[in-house]
């Protein structure tokens, strides 16, 4: 039986201060920090969804990342959408548990914040995401020493040959202190760019 | 009292990264939660973890947070009330 062949339709990085679409620049800055740039970008698209401040930085880079590649392919956040989602990244959700931990290791002064608490998973991130745009279908948050294209390539396959879903975003969202990443694209049976690990690696 | 209201709004914006809130919005008697300044589940007990960290006051009866929680207002009675640093 001849395997299907699927495409990227879009993709999306965020990474040096700079925020990119398609591999065109959308947006850049000068921010000191993910916290300042994110803001800042959230403004500049005109986004309204308040609750993004109150996220971590793994997960404001995620939605970012997927508001800017969703919209461009026209996805409402009104619309119930079946995509998939499957992310992965290296540091999981450690730029965020430090900070839990700074809250906690003090037996005297011991004050855990729920807030930041509820953010000490990485998969938090796809589940913001999921909330945001009403995905509803499969999806799963790897942690890899480094860039995957295999697995996520295998991976994004295997959900839309056995159809459990009809698209499915992938991608890298990385956070680990200073240095951040986000690498989000759209897989589908439609798309200018063949969906394949030469592909993938390449646009990474 | 009045200073006190008006820390517990700076806190609450601050704690709750209320971005597009201002002091100013915030009338002592609108609700917290629900069609107030639409606070969540992880909202209140982040307002729990704030009474005991800077006020010394630890609920007992989580209960009690419905009616302390209430607004501005209500906050700023129990901790005039009960606090202890």
């Amino acid at each position: 039986m001849m395997k299907k062949k699927y495409c990227i339709s879009s993709y999306c990085h965020i990474r040096d201060n700079t925020i990119s679409l398609n591999g065109k620049t959308i947006y850049t800055g000068q921010h000191s920090d993910l916290k300042s740039l994110t803001k800042s970008a959230y403004r500049h698209f005109d986004i309204d969804y308040p609750k993004f401040f109150k996220m971590d930085n793994l997960s404001r880079l995620g939605f970012l990342a997927a508001e800017i590649l969703l919209t461009n392919e026209g996805v409402l956040p009104e619309n119930e959408e079946d995509i998939a989602i499957v992310l992965s990244n290296r540091a999981s959700s450690l730029d965020t548990d430090r900070k839990h931990w700074e809250s906690i290791r003090d037996s005297h002064n011991y004050y855990p914040s729920p807030a930041i608490f509820v953010y000490t998973l990485p998969n938090i991130c796809i589940g913001e995401i999921s909330i945001r745009h009403k995905l509803y279908s499969e999806n799963s948050f790897f942690i890899f020493d480094e860039f995957n294209p295999n697995h996520l390539f295998s991976y994004a396959n295997g959900l839309l040959d056995t159809e459990k879903t009809r698209k499915v975003l992938c991608g890298w969202v990385d956070v680990d202190g200073p240095v951040y990443k986000a690498f989000l694209y759209l897989v589908g049976k439609e798309g200018p760019v063949l969906h394949s690990i030469e592909e993938i690696t390449r646009l990474f | 009292m009045e200073a006190l209201k008006e820390e517990l709004k700076s806190k609450i914006i601050e704690q709750l990264n209320l971005e597009d809130v201002s002091v100013d919005e915030i009338a002592d008697d609108d609700p917290l939660f629900g069609d107030g300044l639409g606070l969540d589940s992880i909202d209140a007990l982040e307002l729990i973890v704030m009474l005991d960290k800077d006020y010394g006051i630890k609920l007992a009866d989580p209960k009690e947070g419905k009616k302390i929680f209430e607004s501005v207002g209500t906050m700023a009675d129990y901790i005039a009330q009960h606090k202890t640093k």
